[in-house]
Formats: structure tokens, C-alpha cells, sequence
């Protein structure tokens, strides 16, 4: 039988707002533990939560970059539960009354284009950390630096279908959340954090099979792969004739599978109810409005507009589109030259990029700046230097940070297109080797390369390949002709 | 005059005028402390050193050189907080409550800090985790609760005036059981910030004192909107001065007939009902009203409450500070015995109430039902409101009990709520004022209660009652 997956995901999204959500501690990551701390976020008693209006802010930009309706008034609410590392005993969230729904995010699959609904976006605070054994002693630590933290929980419709469609959501969910500036939404920093929902049910059925939560997947790979294994396991239980049990599975990355954490008897009972020290949260239009002008353009109409505007391929500018930074790189390059928008793609696509992600740098830290890839690619509009050429001096620039037109300078790069001048020297490369010439003539037409590679060898490079083919062609054929 | 029998009004103007030393005052008071704490026990830590220092450097402020009680739930920098609780036990908070910041820039003098029920769960005293304080006008009774001690300490001229919280009735039940005035303001009136939280929809801090116009002066100081408490009102203190002289002639007064019927003392009603004649007196204009919701709200108080509560609560868990068991297996276990050991009897009770009433197939059924309620019995009052300017009732149902006489069951003692708990529901302010004694001669109070952020109506019928009897100059024998 043919089964399909339905996967629903709850991801966390950590704000990167410079204090707290509900005190004004730091939430600057790495501190000595327990120094970003007050008394309201170790949960003293008789202080009270303050929302910070900037954490506000921000989860409403994410929720109307992801379409979301805010709501006007959203209430914020007690999860109940005992653990170390939650000093109150309970964290606040958004329960009955989100901040936002209804929204939805598109991801491109191979298969085309697909919608992935939002249910919703809540605002909340994170929890501290338990510390074991990291001092030499048998006791376990509490640090609460993180503690009042502001995340977002974004919980996705059970819309996606196949692993690499979680992968993809996830990861457009982490670009548009870095275009927008509220989080850099880095999984293995642990700012962007998800949990999956998944169930299995023969293709045609439209029943919801019984679900398994999946936690702990660390990196985008981790989560497909995660799914993959539990769509496999919960296959192989339904085809021995077997039932899924609905349980909290941890996902285990170094034996690639998947264990149980709890069962749905051990689940907990929040014992959720409004948060009867903050008063509702009022949107108002005006604040709304202020807020949705303030964001930038996003990634789908950034991608429409390169290919309209641009003439690039949905491809190309996908992956130019794919992060701000590189939209907004490969933008200031054609700003610079607007006359070959789609050379600079590719120069930025594939010759900066390719030496970067060699050096597993990213774009932020190119040694390049647009201005000199748009330089470059004058250069080689204008015939000064050949595209080969070109890949050497984006080398050098590379390395010393020079400039293309310095670099071309200094070293005579300029590019012979003289046509007498390379008239002669093509004359005497075939003067120089008539067997290869012979053997043109009889026909071995590929041996032109040959003659190309002795010209370039003789001009160190610099011969315009295009005139040097018109001429040898034209030569060659004044040769046949004289036979 | 004795100097611990002073109001706060009539030692400002004594201090003002240079006939009495700020120093001289807190003397005295320690003195009357030392003379009568071990019989009422008000106090679970008192700072003579502390006090007679602040006030011998004491400088200017509406309360400069004002010796003033506080409840141990409302938190002083560096003063252990206990709650009168043993899970509290040694707890010092790096921190001031609102409250204190504001009596601190008014000049008061910190005598001490006060007893009270457990986490303020109760209606005597009894249920301290440390003593049982006394009822200064009978040893043998209790002082009404959860402010026993500030009410006990206000009533036997250990302090001139005290700061209580009120979450069913905790400042104006203890009031009228120790013949004091206590006044519950509206909810948001008063910061929360620094007060440890019972039930937080519901707690407010108010001033415990021996007149109506010395609660006025101190809620004056306390009040006003905090930036630290979300449910803090946006208005500024009220001045004393028009929160006392509203004219109370042609004001219409409910008597909702909900609160005169089965369960009353006759001795109570015979007194609230003469107090009544005197406001007519005073050019007041009686109605009976109806308040149809009222017999749901101990039902709903203890849902609503205990809800919070088990919440508010959780935070004790013997991680951070305060009491952890000594001996314990793992986390689960030093939980469960840290808790065990930590808390009293009626705090654990209500915890498993409030844990029981959001517990996932209950919360509809229970908590939520009961705000539903809360909603309808905040309705009536805005009813009733629309009629009248203020609503008159008793304060309790009875007066001070004996000792040990409802330890055993809860839902007596719950009962002795039952005039108060309405007010907390709807978050509107109610103040008790004396109004006479029992045969046995124990203090009965009268409860007035007024529209939401309406404190002037109620502090000025109040005042003008006391201007024309004399139930507040009654000393108690102790
Ligand atoms: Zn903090």
C-alpha cells in the first residue's frame, strides 16, 4: 500500500530583542551564567512580568510577514509545570487568544509551488538551563541567563506532505524571519528550534492516521531526516498489522533513529489559564499599520520582482533571493552596472559564492565588495579583459581587495583584440605547425583548439578569443583555398 | 494623651508643630510593644534599633516620623519575608515592594512586620506558620485574618497605623474583628508590585488604621499608577483631602437585603442597622437593593482564588531560595518533601483546589464557570450602582470567633468571608469602619463599599460617620 505522510510543525523562534520579554535583562547570549538575571526573571516572589512593547513589535512583523491576522487583543497565559530550569513554576505563553492566525507560508518544491498553512503565532519566554556535571561535583545547576528570553512559537497546519517539504518550510521560515531582522533564526544556535507532528495514512484517505511528536532535531538535516525515519518506522508498524501509539518521541542524531520520551498517559496537563498579572495585549490599527510599513520587501516578492525586472530565471533568482544580504549584494552590483544583470547573477552565483562557501564563509564576510564584481563584469562587457581573465582577477581582488580595474592596470591584463596585430600571430603559430595544419585540412576540424591554445600561449593570455577564432577560421580557410 | 494611641493625623500635626519627637514617638510605641506583644503576639519580627534610628534622622514627608506596621507579605529590601510561612523561612528580598519605596519617600518609620495567615490563606491568624496572634479586646479570639497581626498590632497601640493585603476580606475582616478601620482600595488603585501573591486577580494592599481620615493619609501616600504592576490603574494618588470631604448628604446607600438575612449575628445586625440610622441622620438616603449573584461568590471565590493560587505558589519549589528539604532521592522527591514539609495545612488545601479546578476535563466545569460568575456578580454591582452611591453591609457575619473554634472546618471558616468576598470579585473598593460592640464587647464593623476607583465616596461617608460617634476612641483592655 501506498501511504503519505502529515506532517504539521511548532517551531520556536528566538527574538533578538536586546533585553528580555517581561524584565529589562540582557539577552545577550554567552554571559556567566546567572548574570543576566533579576529578580523577576528568577521568578521572585511577589514581582511582577512587564511586557517589553519591542518583543511585541517584532513577533507582529513575523506574524504579518507570514500573513498572519493579529488579533486586536490577545491574552498571555500560565503553562503550569515543575522543572529547575522555570523558576515561577510556570512559563507565560499565549493560549486561547494568540497574537496572530490564519496565515501561511509558500515553499518552491520540485513539484511546484506549495502553500503550507499557519494556525498560528504566539508570543512567549523561553526557559533557563540546567548545568550538569560541568563543575567537577555530583550536583546539577541552574543558569537563568535565558530565562524571559523572547521566543515566538509558530505553529504550521498539518499542510506538508514529505520530509524535504519540512526542510524547505523550515528553512523559508528562517529566511524570512532574517529579512525581516527579528531573529537570525540559526538552528544550531538554537534561535530557531522545531517540533513535528506526524502521522501516516494511505494515499486517498483523507482520516487523520494517530500522530507521534518528534522532538530534538537540531539542524534542517536532522529534521528530514528524523521524518524520513519516522514515515519508515510507522510504515513498517502499520504494514506487520501493528498500531501507531500516540507518544513523544526524541529524535537520537547519533543512532539515526528515533525513541520514546513519553507515552500520551505520561503527558503533562499544563493546567493553562490568562495570565492574571498582564493585562491583554491591544493591537491597534494604527500600531498595526506603523509596523506593516516597516517591513522590507520579502523574499517572494523580491524573487518576482528579479525575475521581471532583472530578467533572471526563477532559479537564479531563488537563490539570489534566498537570503537579504545577497539579494541586497547582487542588487547594489547591478546598481552599479545596470547594463547585464544576468552576467551578475551568475558572477555572483557561482564565482563569488563558489569561493566562499569553499572557505565556508558567507556573504557577509566576502572580500569582495558588489561594486568590484560590477566592475568586473564591465570589464569584460566592454572586451578589456576575456571572462577567463576575468576569473583571475576576481581571484586577486579576492586575496588583496584590490580593485579589477587596478588589478588590469598593473598587470597589462588589457586584452588583445587588435586585429593585425593578432593577424600576424596567428600567421606564424600556422607557419609554425603545418602538420596540424595538414591535418585540419584533411578534415580534423577539432584540431583548432590546438592552434587556439598556441596563440593564447604566445599573447600570455591576453588574445580576445573571439577575434582569435574569426582570424584562425579565415586563415585556415585561405590555406584549404590555396591548395 | 498616651502616645500609641495617636492617629497619624494627630501626631503629624504634633511632630509639625515641634510639641513631639519623631524619636520620642517611636519610643514610646516599642515601649507599648514591649509591654503587650507577648499577650498579642502581632508581630512576627519587630526592629527597634532599625526603628528608633530612622526616625531619630528623619527629614520631611507626609509620614515623616510616622512608626507603621507591615503585613510580612509585602517585601522591604534586605528584611526577611516570610509569609508566615516556613517554605519562606530566611528569605531576604533584594528588592522594596511599591508600597514601601512610596512610605519610605513619605518618611514613615518601619516598626516592624506583621503576622498573618500562611500565604494570607485564612480568616484568623491561626493558620501562621509560626503563632497565633490575639485578639486585643479578648486573649481567647481571634483577630480576624489574614491581617491579624496589623489589625491586633493597629487595635493595641503597637503602631499607629498598618499596611494589609485584602484578597476575600484580609484587611477590612481582622478591622472589624479588632475594631480598627480597614480599607480595601479598588483593584489597580495600589501597586502589587512586592506584594507576594495569593490570588493575583483579586490581592490589593491597603491601610489598616484607627480613623477613616488616617486611612485617607496613607492611601494618599500608596496609591497611584506603577510602570513595575500591568494592572496597575493610570491615575495618580488621590489627596487625602478629597478623598474625606465629599458631601455625603443626599448620597443613596443600598442595603442589599442578600447580606441581612440567615447566618447573621443579631447582635451584628442590630449594630450595622444602627450605624445605617446614623448615616440617614447625616442626610443619607436608604434603599434596599438586591445583589442576586451574592450567594455564588464563596464558591466562586474559592475557585477563582485557589486557581491562582496553585499557580502563584509554584515557584516554592526549594530550588532558589527559601526552605528546601534536607534529605531527598532526586528532583521529584526533593519537590514533593520540600513542599510537604514547607507548606501548612490550609495552603497545601487550597493548592490541590486550585490545581484540581484548571486540571484538563475540569477547567470548564470549574474555573471557568466561575469566572462566568465573577462576571455576573461584577454586574450586579454596577447594577446596583447605577441607584446608589455606596453600599452598606456588615463586615462579617459575626464577631471575633474563639480560638481553635473553626480550625477544624474549613468551610465555616470560609464563610466568614462571605460579606467581603463579593467586593474582591468585582474589584471595587470597600472600607470597614467600627460601629459598635457585643454584649461580650467585641468590635463589630460596618462595610462600605463603593463604585470602582470611587474611594472618595465611601473614605467620606466613612469620615463623616466617625465624626459624629465615638466606637473608634474604644480602647481594647489588653
Ligand atoms: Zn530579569
Amino acid at each position: 500500500m501506498e501511504y503519505e505522510a502529515v506532517i504539521g510543525l511548532e517551531v520556536h523562534v528566538q527574538l533578538k530583542t536586546n533585553s528580555k520579554v517581561f524584565c529589562s535583562c540582557s539577552t545577550e547570549f554567552g554571559a556567566p551564567p546567572n548574570t543576566h538575571t533579576c529578580p523577576v526573571c528568577q521568578g521572585m516572589p511577589g514581582v511582577l512580568p512587564v511586557l517589553n512593547r519591542r518583543v511585541a513589535e517584532y513577533a507582529i512583523k513575523a506574524a504579518l510577514a507570514l500573513n498572519c491576522q493579529i488579533n486586536p487583543l490577545s491574552v498571555f497565559a500560565r503553562k503550569n509545570y515543575f522543572y529547575p530550569d522555570l523558576p515561577k513554576g510556570y512559563q507565560i505563553s499565549q493560549y486561547e487568544l494568540p497574537l496572530a492566525e490564519h496565515g501561511y507560508l509558500e515553499i518552491e518544491t520540485p513539484q511546484g509551488k506549495r502553500r503550507i498553512g499557519i494556525t498560528r503565532v504566539h508570543m512567549e519566554e523561553d526557559a533557563g538551563k540546567n548545568v550538569h556535571g560541568e563543575f567537577g561535583d555530583p550536583h546539577s545547576y541552574v543558569d537563568l541567563n535565558r530565562t524571559g528570553v523572547p521566543l515566538i512559537e509558530i505553529v504550521s497546519e498539518p499542510d506538508i506532505r514529505t520530509p524535504e517539504e519540512a526542510r524547505l518550510y523550515l528553512q523559508k521560515l528562517r529566511t524570512i524571519m532574517r529579512y525581516i531582522e527579528v531573529s537570525d533564526a540559526d538552528m544550531e544556535k538554537g534561535e530557531l528550534r522545531c517540533d513535528a507532528n506526524i502521522s501516516i495514512r494511505p494515499k486517498g484517505e483523507t482520516r487523520l492516521g494517530v500522530k507521534t511528536e518528534l522532538k530534538n532535531m537540531n539542524s534542517f538535516r536532522h529534521v528530514q531526516k528524523a521524518l524520513e525515519y519516522e514515515i519508515k518506522r510507522q510504515q513498517k508498524v502499520l504494514e506487520e498489522g501493528g498500531i501507531i501509539v500516540q507518544e513523544t518521541l526524541l529524535w537520537n542524531p547519533q543512532l539515526g533513529a528515533t525513541e520514546t520520551m513519553r507515552s500520551k498517559e505520561e503527558a503533562h496537563d499544563y493546567r493553562y489559564f490568562p495570565e492574571p498579572d498582564l493585562v491583554p495585549l491591544e493591537v491597534s490599527q494604527e500600531w498595526l499599520e506603523e509596523v506593516a510599513a516597516s517591513l522590507p520587501e520579502l523574499p517572494d516578492e523580491k524573487k518576482a520582482r528579479f525575475i521581471e525586472e532583472y530578467g533572471l530565471s526563477a532559479y537564479d533568482a531563488e537563490v539570489l533571493t534566498s537570503a537579504r544580504e545577497m539579494a541586497d549584494f547582487y542588487e547594489a552590483a547591478v546598481k552599479a552596472h545596470p547594463d547585464n544583470p544576468k552576467a551578475l547573477a551568475n558572477w555572483v552565483m557561482v564565482e563569488l559564492l563558489g569561493r566562499l562557501h569553499a572557505e565556508n564563509k558567507s556573504l557577509l564576510e566576502a572580500p569582495v565588495t558588489p561594486q568590484q564584481i560590477a566592475q568586473l563584469v564591465a570589464l569584460v562587457d566592454k572586451g578589456t579583459i576575456s571572462g577567463k581573465m576575468a576569473k583571475e582577477v576576481l581571484a586577486k581582488t579576492y586575496q588583496t581587495g584590490k580593485d579589477p580595474q587596478q588589478i588590469v592596470e598593473e598587470e597589462g591584463l588589457v586584452q588583445l583584440s587588435d586585429e593585425s596585430e593578432l593577424e600576424a600571430i596567428v600567421e606564424k603559430v600556422l607557419e609554425d605547425n603545418p602538420k596540424e595544419v595538414e591535418k585540419y585540412l584533411a578534415g580534423k576540424t577539432k584540431i583548432v583548439g590546438f592552434f587556439v591554445g598556441q596563440i593564447m600561449k604566445a599573447t600570455k593570455g591576453k588574445a580576445n578569443p573571439q577575434v582569435v577564432n574569426k582570424i584562425l577560421i579565415k586563415k585556415l580557410q585561405e590555406k584549404g583555398e590555396q591548395q | 494623651m498616651e502616645l500609641c494611641w495617636m492617629t497619624v493625623k494627630e501626631a503629624r500635626e504634633a511632630l509639625d508643630k515641634g510639641e513631639l519627637g519623631a524619636g520620642e514617638l517611636a519610643r514610646a510605641i516599642l515601649d507599648r510593644v514591649e509591654e503587650v506583644e507577648s499577650r498579642v503576639r502581632a508581630y512576627i519580627n519587630v526592629f527597634p534599633g532599625e526603628a528608633l534610628e530612622t526616625a531619630e534622622k528623619v527629614k520631611g514627608g507626609p509620614l515623616a516620623g510616622i512608626p507603621l506596621a507591615i503585613k510580612d507579605n509585602i517585601c522591604i529590601r534586605g528584611l526577611e519575608t516570610t509569609c508566615a510561612s516556613k517554605i519562606l523561612k530566611g528569605f531576604k528580598p533584594p528588592y522594596n515592594a511599591t508600597v514601601v519605596d512610596r512610605l519610605r519617600e513619605a518618611g514613615y518609620v518601619l516598626l516592624g512586620k506583621t503576622n498573618l495567615d500562611e500565604f494570607a490563606m485564612g480568616s484568623s491568624t491561626e493558620n501562621s506558620g509560626f503563632f497565633t496572634t490575639h485578639n486585643p479586646w479578648d486573649l481567647d479570639r481571634v483577630p480576624g485574618g489574614s491581617s491579624g497581626g496589623s489589625a491586633a498590632a493597629v487595635a493595641a497601640g503597637e503602631c499607629l497605623a498598618a499596611l494589609g493585603s485584602d484578597t476575600g476580606g484580609s484587611i477590612r475582616q481582622p478591622a472589624a474583628f479588632c475594631g480598627v478601620v480597614g480599607l480595601k482600595p479598588t483593584y489597580g488603585r495600589v501597586s502589587r508590585y512586592g506584594l507576594v501573591a495569593f490570588a493575583s486577580s483579586l490581592d490589593q494592599i491597603g491601610p489598616i488604621t484607627r480613623t477613616v481620615e488616617d486611612a485617607a493619609l496613607l492611601l494618599e501616600v500608596i496609591s497611584g499608577h506603577d510602570p513595575r504592576d500591568s494592572t496597575s490603574a493610570p491615575y495618580p494618588p488621590h489627596k487625602a483631602q478629597e478623598l474625606l470631604f465629599k458631601e455625603v448628604r443626599g448620597m443613596v446607600l443600598g442595603l442589599p437585603k442578600e447580606y441581612f438575612g440567615e447566618g447573621l449575628d443579631p447582635q451584628v445586625r442590630g449594630a450595622v442597622l444602627e450605624a445605617v440610622r446614623v448615616l440617614e441622620s447625616l442626610g443619607c438616603r436608604v434603599e434596599e437593593v438586591s445583589l442576586p449573584h451574592s450567594p455564588y461568590a464563596v464558591a466562586t471565590y474559592y475557585l477563582v482564588a485557589t486557581a491562582e493560587a496553585s499557580s502563584n505558589l509554584a515557584r516554592y519549589d526549594g530550588v532558589k531560595y527559601g526552605y528546601r528539604a534536607p534529605e531527598h532521592k532526586d528532583l521529584y522527591d526533593m519537590y514533593v518533601k520540600t513542599r510537604s514539609q514547607g507548606f501548612g495545612v490550609e495552603v497545601k488545601r487550597r493548592i490541590m483546589l486550585g490545581t484540581y479546578a484548571l486540571s484538563a476535563g475540569y477547567y470548564d466545569a470549574y474555573y471557568l464557570k466561575a469566572q462566568k460568575v465573577r462576571t455576573l456578580i461584577k454586574r450586579d454591582f454596577e447594577e446596583v450602582f447605577r441607584a446608589c452611591d455606596a453600599v452598606v453591609t456588615p463586615t462579617s457575619p459575626t464577631p471575633a470567633f474563639r480560638m481553635g473554634e473553626r480550625l477544624a472546618d474549613p468551610l465555616t471558616m470560609y464563610l466568614s468571608d462571605i460579606y467581603t468576598i463579593s467586593v474582591n470579585l468585582a474589584g471595587i473598593p470597600a472600607v470597614s469602619v467600627p460601629c459598635g460592640f457585643t454584649r461580650e464587647g467585641l468590635p463589630v464593623g460596618l462595610q462600605i463599599m463603593g463604585r470602582a476607583f470611587d474611594e472618595a465616596t465611601i473614605l467620606s461617608l466613612g469620615y463623616a460617620y466617625q465624626g459624629v460617634t465615638d466606637w473608634h476612641k474604644k480602647r481594647p483592655p489588653v
